[in-house]
This record gives structure tokens, sequence and C-alpha cells, in this order.
């Protein structure tokens, strides 16, 4: 087995992500399956090749840079719009730190 | 008839004033409307804003002033492209009530051209399947065949197109979701060039490999489209400076002698119709003129282990920021900040988001990074490295762009794997960053449509169109 129930209990915290036993289950097969599948990639010889992160194109290092000059943002009221809870212009969220 | 006018159509009927693009949009929305309980191809419709744009075109129509390449051209975006002030969804719960304060880049573009926005196109969740029955809004049913599945993730814009309730439309394509739903509906889909179109406001699902690309019911109107929102955008860092040619003059049936690659490994697997009709599809580029050889890109196989690593590590980052702070949704009645992160996102994120979430976790996490994030980097180098030296040898590369035609509903959805097996010839183009496109290529004996994949060099959207536009007139694919 690639990866046991603990281990993707391990992984869902880290992801931040709040799992059923049920779904836990299905998730051990399921990423069984699929890392099994990803395995194959270990046949290629793949000494001396330079990883590749995003594709580039040959252009002046600083010539996607714009001009450092001021614009108007979106202000306080509508960056907030969308947050399920705000107030006096802060995003509200539960207790961060125990006491 | 709204259902089969294309963009030079519209612009006619504008000019002989046959209809205002007031009357168009009315109309066009109606029709969509009414049409969508056939598919589920729209999630919103935005009619104010339609009606806007529509009034704009018709003023510098009435001013004689430049209304624009799109001028009131009935169009449709897929949910995963921002819109300020009509809603948003990306397809999942969690964004059900997200309005966006600004626009993506490529639909300021599409309306500074005169394109009437009638709404946005419903899509897998945050673009992550090849079925949209991933959607948390119910699937899309295929306008030609309605058990069947449209293809995601831009099922909803695909559908929109071929049912004609939208002229052309944009979808997003990060592994095959443009072209596969393309090829499954019976449309025109282009993925171009990386960088090629900014990618400011297109929701982030793995950066790296995410493209917006057109779907239209012909070659020509998917050139124009692509013209109005190619080029530069200094919101995007990762979009090309590259001057945009003039994708329209490039339509000029000068193909022969072109060379064209049928790679081996993208015909091993391929069902009995699908091969036969790009088979077929071949014969026709030979009566054009065209030199086929057969080529190898023999690193495809492991193109999906590859794929699947770096779109799930670098989802699994972007989809961080729906924490249950900033977007709309949050759940349960957690009494600490973790505690209401983790409930958030399980209740709110679709079991295929959550798979590749933890997938993207996973091969990121201490101890795993070099197995698997490295290495597929590694893999990813030499799958462009198979295209560019196949680049060396010909002109375009042209392959199927599915194993299969559009399956049934319901029909695959139960194993992940094999879903993700179905995208084997559509995710390398997006790996190499090279623009790729699904050309209509006739139909199985069910009548179901099957898509055509061209494959051409960095920035040759000119190249690839003109093969795609001489191949379309020459089978009679052109309009549906």
């Amino acid at each position: 087995l690639k990866i046991t129930e603990t281990e993707v209990r391990y992984v869902a915290g880290l992801a931040n992500l709040e799992l059923t036993d049920l779904e836990v289950d299905k998730m051990s097969r399921d990423m069984d399956q699929i890392l099994t599948h990803i395995e194959t990639l270990k046949e290629l010889d793949t000494s001396g090749v330079e990883p590749m992160a995003q594709v580039l194109y040959d252009a002046d290092e600083t010539a996607t840079l714009r001009a450092d000059v001021e614009r108007p943002t979106l202000g306080q009221e509508t960056a907030l719009a969308n947050a399920p809870l705000a107030g006096n212009g802060y995003y509200k969220v539960p207790r961060v730190i125990e006491r | 008839m709204i259902a089969e006018l294309t963009i030079s159509e519209v612009q006619a009927g504008l000019r002989a004033k046959t209809f205002s693009a007031t009357e168009l949009a009315k109309n066009a929305l109606k029709f969509a409307e009414a049409e969508n309980s056939k598919t589920n191809a729209y999630l919103s419709f935005c009619p104010e804003r339609a009606l806007a744009t529509a009034a704009r075109v018709d003023k510098a129509l009435a001013e004689g002033t430049d209304a624009g390449l799109l001028a009131g051209v009935p169009l449709a975006i897929k949910d995963v492209i921002v819109t300020k002030g009509v809603r948003t969804t990306c397809g999942s719960r969690l964004l059900e009530h997200y309005i966006p304060p600004y626009d993506a880049t490529a639909v300021i573009r599409i309306e500074q051209a005169g394109g009437v926005i009638l709404g946005k196109t419903n899509c897998d969740e945050f673009a992550m399947g090849s079925s949209n029955e991933n959607s948390a809004y119910g699937p899309v049913r295929n306008p030609v065949a309605l058990d069947r599945v449209p293809g995601g993730s831009s099922g909803g814009s695909a559908a929109a197109t071929a049912q004609g309730t939208a002229v052309v439309a944009l979808g997003s394509d990060t592994g095959g979701s443009v072209r596969q739903p393309a090829s499954f509906c019976g449309v025109v889909g282009v993925t171009p060039t990386y960088g090629r179109v900014s990618r400011y406001g297109l929701v982030a699902f793995a950066s790296s490999l995410d493209h917006i690309g057109p779907l239209a019911r012909s070659v020509s109107d998917a050139a124009l489209l692509l013209q109005v929102i190619a080029g530069h955008d200094e919101m995007d860092s990762t979009s090309a400076l590259a001057p945009v040619p003039d994708y329209l003059a490039a339509l000029d049936g000068k193909v022969r002698g072109k060379k064209i690659g049928l790679p081996k490994e993208y015909f091993e697997g391929v069902a009995s119709e699908t091969g036969d009709r790009i088979a077929a599809g071949v014969e026709i580029l030979k009566k054009l003129g065209c030199e086929v050889r057969e080529i190898s890109l023999p690193v495809t196989k492991y193109a999906i282990s590859c794929y699947y690593i770096i779109c799930t590590a670098e989802a699994s980052s972007n989809l961080a920021r729906y924490d249950g702070v900033r977007y709309t949704t949050r759940s349960g009645d957690a009494g600490t900040l973790s505690e209401m992160y983790k409930q958030t996102r399980g209740s709110g994120f679709g079991a295929e988001c959550k798979r590749r979430i933890m997938l993207g976790t996973y091969v990121l996490s201490s101890g795993y990074y070099d197995a698997y994030y490295l290495k597929a980097q590694k893999v990813r180098a030499l799958i462009a490295e198979d295209f560019r030296r196949a680049f060396t040898e010909v002109d375009a590369i042209v392959t199927p762009v599915s194993p299969f035609p559009a399956f049934k509903i319901g029909e695959k959805s139960g194993d992940p794997m094999e879903m993700y097996l179905s995208d084997i010839y559509s995710v390398t183009g997006d790996l190499a960053g090279i623009p790729c496109m699904s050309v209509p290529c006739g139909t199985t004996s069910e009548g179901l449509p099957v898509g055509m994949q061209i494959f051409s060099r960095h920035f040759d959207e000119p190249g690839m169109f003109r093969l795609a536009d001489a191949f379309e007139k020459a089978g009679g694919f052109a309009g549906h």
C-alpha cells in the first residue's frame, strides 16, 4: 500500500481539510491507485535534466516588469464585500490563540 | 437564426441594419434562457450588462465610429473567469455568492471589442474534471446527445457554442479542458501558446498550466476571438511580450507541402471509430498536399503521471485561499480559526477538488518532494523536448483529442484514475506550453463528434489556424 489511512488523515490536516471517516476510506483507496500509477515515472532516467517549473521564452530579465506607478486600489469596502464576516474595516475570524 | 450565426454574419447583419445589436442581444438572451433547461450550459445570465454593451455598439454604429472586431456578438464566458458585479462560482458551492470586484483582462478586451456577454457557463468545480460532472450545479448535457457528457471542464462553454446559445465562448484549459469538450460537442476549441492570453482574472487552478482559450463553430471565429484577447498584459507577468500577428490573414489555404507528423504513441488505445475518423481526416490533409509522416514522442506514456503531480501540487497551493475568511462561504460554528478552515473546506469542496488538494499536498510534503514534484518537473522538461525535437522535422502534429467520443453521464464517474487516463492526448500540449486545438473531424456511426487535435510550435497560432481552416473547409466541417 502506498498510503495508509493514518497518512491520509495527516495530509488532510496539512491541507486544512476536514474529511469524514467514509471520505478517509475512499480517499485512501483512490490515492493508493493514483500513486501506484504515478510510480511509473521512476522508470524514466532524468539524470542531468533541468526541472521545468514554468514555460519560459527568451526575454530581457526585467522585460515583464511594469513601471512602479501608484494606482487606485479596490478600497476597503469593496475588498471586504465578499467576506463572510467583517467589521470596522477588518475580516472577522474565530479565536486564533488559545488562552 | 441566432443559433447558427457566425461573427461575420453578425457584422453583416448590423451593417445592413437587419437587426441592431440591442435587438440581437435581447433575442439571444431570450433564446439562451429558453434553451438552457435542455443542457444546463449556463449558470447565470447578465442581461443588464449584455444590453449595456449592445447599446454602446449601437451608438458607435450610429456615429460611424469603430464598433470593434466583436461588435454585437453574443457570447459566453466560463464561470472560472471573473466578471465584475456578475456572480462567478467556478462551479463550486464555496463561491455560490461570490461577486468579483474586477474584470478579467480577457473580459475587458472582449467588451472593448464590442462583444456582448450573455452569461457565465457551467464547468467542473475549479475546472477540475473531464466530464462536467464535478460541477456543484449539476452536470451539463451534451446538445448532440442529451444523455451524454459535454466533456470538461469547459463543458458549458462547448455546449453553449454547439447549441447555438452563444456565437463563441471563452473556456480555460489546464490539461485539455477546452479541446476535449470542443471535440465532444463538435466545435472548434483552441489552447493558445502559454502566456499568449493574460491569465489575470482567470481563477487559478494550476498556474504554470492554465490557459484561457476560445470555443467557436468555425476556425475563423475562434481565430478572431483569440485576436481580441491575445497580447501582453502588465497585470500578468507571465503573459508573453511577443507581438500578436493577424490571425485571419493566415487563413489563406496555403498548406501544400506542409509537413505533418503523426506521433505513433497517440494512436495506441484509440477507440476504433475515433481512429477511423482521424485516419479519414489525415487523408483530407494528404489531398490538400500535406506531407504526412509517422513520428515518435516517446515520453508521452509518462504524461498523465507528470501532469497529475504538477497540476495537483499547484492546485493544492492555489486552493488554499478558500479558507472561510475572504470568499463568501464559512461553515460551522468552530471555536478556533484552524477548525473554521477545516470545516469550511471540508464541507465546501466537492470530491474531485478534495482528491486533488490531497494529492497535491502529499506530493509536496516533506520527504516526497524530490520523488514526485521534482521528478515530474524533469519529466515535463523531457515532454517539452520531445515536441521541440519533433518540430525540427515537421510543421504540425496531428492526433486525436480524446481516445473516445462523448460518454454517457455517470458512465465513468466512479473511477477517478480511469477519468484521468482519458486526458492522455491533451495534457502534453499544456505541459509543453505549445498552441494546440481541436477541430471537428466528422462523427461516429452514432452521430457523436470526433475532434482532431493539431499541435504547433510556440506562437505559431497562424500556422495552426491555416491548417485547421483548410482542413475544416476541405472536410465541410464548419458550422456544426
